[in-house]
């Protein structure tokens, strides 16, 4: 069978819309128009029940009940109100001061993350930032030695967008009960793809995106719980008091609609979705590190999300890899391409030196993923990656048994 | 990044790829001059070498490069050049002469730098090996 290029091996930036998804979604953009806010007529009433529909769906994928389930425009928004939402609520002082309470999050966070988090370091709030091994894992016990007794909110991801490993959430939730901290998850690479359960897992927020699980883009949800503890955030965006205040604002009906279906498919699919993804996730993996050598697999070994592996490939550069393989649409470590020349934070943060982090390849699978397409990638990348050795004067230093790390570079 | 025609075409098809022997080899050729500049965590690495005849003419140039499309464009043009030079024509290829052959983007002109960098380390080198004097610029090219 002959694959139709290119292949599109980034499904952890964003993901297709299942057409039946995009079935679902379409009469709200023509027929069922109404605003869900307009209670006196039927054009409203409809709408109502598309969003209602999709409260349900959402909910019924994470183990929540419809009314914690906060519509937004997606992921980077839900973090941003859970996380200055909940240091608002829960400072220990008022702003204009110091001392307004602990947070804590880890070095490798997404930066929808880190970036709300330096914000509150500047107007008066504590933030540890863990440093995970190379194995990128956050435990509850590096939660635990970082809790002090002006902690009020923990945010750690459940599943990293770069490596992919999987932190001890539910442990993490538990400490966090336990010590009466609020806790957020930003869950956006791992809903929709792992079974999750919100009340037994001990999460307080939970952070999700619709265009990561075959939904459109533009909407996503903030879990909030409101039972054991009951959590309450400051509003960030204000207006009309649509999403019980939480979140002003007309609701993207089709946005959520489609969001709700996508849940649903999830729901039904993501078990045997994830048995193929990881037997096509270890088979690339295999595959490469068999034919070539000083090939990595970077993150935890076991730990990690079926969907997404990254390789670094010893002695070549990134963005010249990614020229070689462009057939295959994937994520460099190295942010050669957006004009600087820093590898990765993620990949650095986990001590991974920068000449690997220069040389990775995100790639992530998804629904529509074959295996003939992995194939196809397997013998392109090692064709590449020899042809880029037979270039590098690196690979020629190893050959000879100098080491690199030992030469007097001159840096630029 | 969306590249020319020109940065493909020596990307896909660099010229004059190799070296002149192995690292020890080339350190004792007396023929030969090496000019090694980047570092790996900065993501480039160049490799440029000269091989120069009785009469002080480049004979033949190669290069091994880490590094992204551009930085590898930009050492393969920079050997094709240097192949029938003299050595004091070789010193007057610029880095902006480069860009302009490429039409190197902004973002990657510090390549062409890293190339004129490397040729003049490389006739540096030579000069150094055979007695000749070394004009100061010539390997502390300032940037």
């Amino acid at each position: 069978m002959s694959v139709k290029l290119p292949i599109y091996f980034d499904h952890a930036a964003t993901t297709p819309c299942d057409p039946r998804v995009v079935e679902a979604m379409l009469p709200y953009f023509t027929e069922k128009f109404g605003n869900p806010g307009s209670r006196n007529h039927s054009f409203g009433w409809e709408s109502e029940e598309g969003v209602s529909l999709a409260r349900r769906q959402c909910a019924d994928l994470i183990g929540a009940d419809d009314k914690e389930i906060i519509f937004t425009s997606g992921s980077t928004e839900a973090n941003n109100l859970a996380i200055k939402g909940a240091a608002e609520m829960y400072q220990k002082a008022p702003a204009g001061s110091t001392g307004r309470g602990h947070i804590i999050t880890v070095n490798i966070e997404h930066k929808a993350v880190l970036d709300p988090c330096k914000r509150l370091e500047k107007v008066g709030f504590d933030v540890t930032y863990l440093e995970p091994e190379r194995d990128g894992l956050v435990t509850a016990k590096m939660v635990e030695d970082a809790i002090r007794d002006d902690t009020i909110l923990v945010t750690i991801m459940w599943a990293n967008n770069e490596i992919g490993t999987i932190n001890e959430i539910p442990e993490i939730g538990k400490l966090c009960h336990d010590r009466g901290v609020v806790f957020h998850t930003d869950a956006t690479q791992w809903v929709g793809k792992m079974p999750t359960d919100v009340k037994k897992d001990n999460i307080d927020l939970l952070s999700f995106s619709g265009h990561k699980m075959y939904g459109p883009k533009g909407v996503g949800a903030l879990y909030v719980r409101r039972r054991k503890p009951r959590i309450r955030l400051v509003a960030q965006v204000e207006g009309g008091g649509q999403e019980r205040g939480y979140r002003s604002g007309t609701l993207n009906v089709t946005g959520i609609v489609g969001l709700g279906k996508a849940a649903e498919l999830c729901k039904q699919e993501m078990d045997t979705e994830r048995e193929r993804l990881l037997a096509m996730r270890r088979r690339l993996e295999t595959r490469l590190t068999e034919r070539l050598d000083h090939v990595v697999v970077n993150g935890h070994a076991d730990k990690r999300l079926a969907h997404i592996t990254n390789i670094s490939f010893g002695f070549i550069e990134g963005e010249s890899l990614m020229m070689a393989v462009k057939d295959i649409s994937v994520s460099s470590g190295s942010a050669c391409t957006s004009a600087s020349l820093e590898p990765s934070y993620v990949l650095k943060g986990i001590g991974i030196g920068d000449d690997l982090a220069h040389s990775s390849l995100r790639m992530s699978l998804g629904r529509f993923t074959t295996d003939e397409e992995v194939d196809f990638a397997i013998d392109k990348i090692s064709e590449a990656v020899v042809k880029l050795r037979e270039l590098s004067p690196l690979y020629d230093m190893h050959k000879e048994g100098i080491d690199i790390t030992k030469i007097q570079w001159q840096a630029h | 990044m969306a590249y020319g025609p020109k940065i493909i075409d020596h990307y896909e098809n660099p010229r004059n790829v190799g070296s002149f022997g192995t690292q020890d080899e080339i350190k004792r050729r007396t023929d030969v001059g090496v000019g090694l500049v980047g570092a790996p965590e900065c993501g480039d690495v160049m490799q440029l070498q000269i091989k120069v005849d009785d009469d002080g003419k480049i004979e033949d140039a190669k290069f091994k490069c880490f590094g992204c499309g551009s930085a590898i464009a930009s050492s393969s043009v920079a050997t094709e050049w240097l192949k029938g030079k003299s050595l004091d024509e070789g010193l007057e290829i610029r880095n902006t002469q480069i860009v302009e052959e490429l039409s190197l983007p902004p973002v990657k002109i510090h390549c062409s730098v890293l190339a004129e960098d490397a040729i003049r380390g490389a006739i540096a080198d030579y000069k150094k090996k055979n007695g000749m004097e070394v004009d100061a610029h010539e390997h502390d090219h300032a940037h």
